[in-house]
């Protein structure tokens, strides 16, 4: 009896050989650190599948296949032209000829009619026309015309569009592609880095190839400066004033605990609220930067408070004493000390609720910052604040929302550029942070 | 070993009383953390508050600065008089009061600045310089009185929190006597410094005698003894005997006094 208790005793064994329950221990941690990495590696192989998706379908926005056609008009076929009736199509009739005579200097002949080189550069007589009445000194001399191809022959220049593939319609026929490939044989039509996505504004929904980005570009920058020039000082006094001078009474947890709830509200909710005070109270301007930044600001106060509280809190209540104890103020310890300390946390929460505003639509959508809005740069700091524009992720959103796969080609890019903003911010909250801790 | 009746005696024939105590009560919540506390601190004398801990010594300390208005739920009944004028009277700042007397705390805290910058910031929000020279001037002065000028003459522009414990303790009443304090108040100031730390904080405080009433909160009864004229011992929020370090130490009154500084309680 008295040998088998002693069996069941836990065995003292030497330090060297690894007991049961050391080895199930260690089986447990080695087991959890495998998730731990099956997780990440999981998140890193979707990050990849997103910039990989990202990047193919968007990186053709950013070259365009143009016609590059040298032409000279005569003074007399420009008096021609505009003393006809169909003024546009008599410059057309001339640009074919130009287009023709250079096909033939290089000794290549397709044969081809007028409604092809529509169907594949649009309507270039207007173009044309346009060009020489705002620049009647070039009459005479040779100018080169980089004209925009039309979305089906940019998809197959980009193999977006194959022989296979392309269907006889108004767009374009199967045979017109020899032509097509008789003008890249000849040099004529090339496929060039595509500025006008990045610097231009939006285009009619026919015409993907003069779709840019630029000038929503611009109402998005006009939407942040609203946002950074109020909820910064709103957001940051509001947390100053919670965190270190009000009273803890019902009021203060009431007010506390909204700030959360506010952080969690859909975004659309803000947008309809926007609407109705904004808009149809306050009769701000529709379809305005100065109102999409009022909605947003709402948006991102929640963010900025939160993030500036925890800051303020995590300040050593040591420096607050040190400060009190010299005879400082309350304010004077708070913005000589405690501020200053807190400064990168506030940067770096500020910068994130900047950038989630940034990429943030619905919003927008109820304020009628989104949809068909084509306009040129706007002309003063004014025009930028009141007049209609649209912003980054609206027009995205617009350019996903339409038929032509040249279209959708324009939104991937437009998520590429919007993702560089957001990089770049993110980056600078980075480098803010760093600096302001290195100082001890 | 130590010689601290002598000039007790010597010292308390002379000076006067600086602060004056009168059932103070303090309230934490619910919690009746002081309770009828009088007490007549002297000028030019370093009087150490001691006590096992919770015993409300390092509360009753910073009621004489009010660092305790900065909790919201802490309240102080009864009457603390410095030079005669009550510090919790309605028209008193209690600003202005902490210039006049200063803290030292438990942890070194300096700022996470400059040494320089930690000694004049006092001095420059009382606007008490004119110009550069004369802040220079006070700084010095303060890094004197501190014993740490020769430490650090050479690196003012280096950051306080870069100097060791026992420097940054020493920085700290630095920058505390800066303001020209009449009243010094030491929380502790020792408890996390090394011996040897402990002995140079120890020499300064008696010097800063001459010039300030020190209080002084210890938890180590050979430190009372050893830097202390008078010793007050506090207990469960009563303050229990209040008389000469020396009586203290070697003919305590109380039963409880002498049962704490025999080891028997605490």
């Amino acid at each position: 009896m008295t040998d088998a208790s002693m069996d069941s005793a836990p065995v003292k064994g030497r330090l060297t050989t690894v007991d049961a329950r050391t080895r199930k221990r260690n089986a447990a941690e080695k087991r959890f650190k495998a998730y731990g990495l099956v997780a990440i590696l999981i998140g890193l192989f979707f990050l990849v599948v997103l910039a990989v998706s990202i990047l193919r379908s968007g990186l053709p926005a950013f070259t365009q296949a143009e016609v590059q056609v040298e032409f000279t008009l005569t003074q007399e076929e420009f008096d021609a032209a505009e003393s006809q009736m169909l003024k546009t199509r008599a410059y057309e009739d001339l640009f074919i000829a130009a287009l023709q005579g250079q096909l033939e200097e290089r000794g290549l002949e397709v044969a081809f009619d007028p409604a092809a080189i529509e169907r594949l550069l649009g309507k270039t007589g207007g173009t044309i026309r346009e060009f020489f009445l705002e620049n009647p000194d070039r009459i005479g001399t040779p100018v080169t015309f980089d004209l925009a191809a039309s979305s089906r022959v940019d998809g197959y220049f980009k193999g977006r569009v194959t022989r296979d593939t392309v269907v006889d319609s108004r767009f374009l026929m199967v045979s017109d592609l020899d032509l097509v490939d008789a003008l890249a044989d000849a040099g004529i039509i090339t496929s060039s880095f595509n500025w006008n996505f990045i610097t231009g504004s939006d285009s009619g929904v026919d015409n993907p190839g003069g779709a840019g980005i630029g000038v929503s570009v611009i109402g998005s920058f006009f939407m942040m400066l609203v946002v950074l020039a109020l909820s910064l000082p709103i957001g940051v006094a509001a947390s100053i004033y919670l965190e270190e001078f009000a009273p803890q009474n019902w009021f203060t947890d009431l007010i506390e605990v909204n700030i959360s709830n506010l952080a969690a509200v859909p975004s659309i909710v803000f947008g309809i609220l926007g609407l109705a005070v904004f808009i149809q109270f306050m009769h701000l301007p529709q379809s305005a930067p100065l109102v999409g930044g009022l909605v947003l600001t709402l948006m991102t106060l929640p963010t900025i408070i939160i993030s500036t509280r925890a800051s303020l809190k995590s300040v050593p209540p040591s420096i607050r004493e040190a400060a009190l104890g010299v005879g400082a103020s309350k304010m004077q310890t708070v913005f000589h000390h405690v501020l200053p300390l807190a400064a990168p946390g506030i940067l770096t929460g500020t910068i994130i609720g900047l950038a989630q505003a940034l990429g943030e639509t619905a919003p927008l959508l109820l304020i009628g910052m989104v949809g068909f809005i084509a306009r040129a740069y706007p002309e003063g700091v004014v025009s930028g604040f009141i007049d209609p524009n649209s912003a980054m992720p609206a027009q995205i959103y617009t350019w996903a929302a339409r038929a032509d796969a040249g279209f959708y080609e324009k939104a991937w890019g437009g998520i590429i550029i919007l993702l560089i903003f957001l990089l770049t911010m993110n980056i600078i909250a980075i480098i803010l942070r760093r600096r302001f801790e290195r100082r001890w | 070993m130590y010689d601290a009746p002598h000039y007790t005696t010597q010292e308390t024939a002379v000076t006067d009383v600086k602060i004056k105590a009168k059932d103070v009560q303090v309230y934490y919540g619910e919690n009746h953390a002081i309770k009828d506390v009088s007490v007549e601190i002297e000028n030019n004398t370093v009087t150490a508050f001691i006590g096992p801990s919770g015993c409300g010594k390092s509360t009753f300390l910073r009621c004489i600065n009010r660092m305790n208005d900065t909790i919201d739920i802490c309240r102080v009944e009864g009457d603390i008089l410095i030079d005669g004028d009550d510090i919790y009277d309605k028209r008193v700042d209690p600003v202005q009061l902490r210039a006049k007397v200063g803290m030292v705390f438990q942890k070194p805290n300096p700022f996470p600045k400059s040494i320089y910058d930690n000694v004049a910031y006092g001095p420059k929000i009382h606007g008490m310089a004119r110009n550069k020279a004369e802040l220079d001037d006070i700084v010095e002065r303060a890094l004197r009185r501190g014993a740490i000028w020769d430490e650090v003459k050479d690196r003012l522009q280096a950051p306080g929190t870069g100097l060791s414990g026992g420097q940054q303790q020493r920085l700290c009443i630095a920058r505390a006597v800066a303001t020209e304090p009449e009243v010094l108040l030491m929380d502790e100031p020792c408890s996390a410094l090394d011996p040897i730390a402990t002995a140079q904080v120890e020499e300064l405080i008696d010097e800063l005698r001459q010039n300030y009433a020190v209080v002084i909160v210890t938890h180590s009864m050979q430190q009372a003894a050893r830097v202390s004229q008078k010793t007050a011992f506090f207990h469960l929020g009563y303050l229990v005997e209040y008389d000469d370090t020396s009586k203290i130490f070697t003919n305590p009154e109380d039963s409880r006094t002498e049962s704490y500084i025999t080891g028997r309680i605490g």
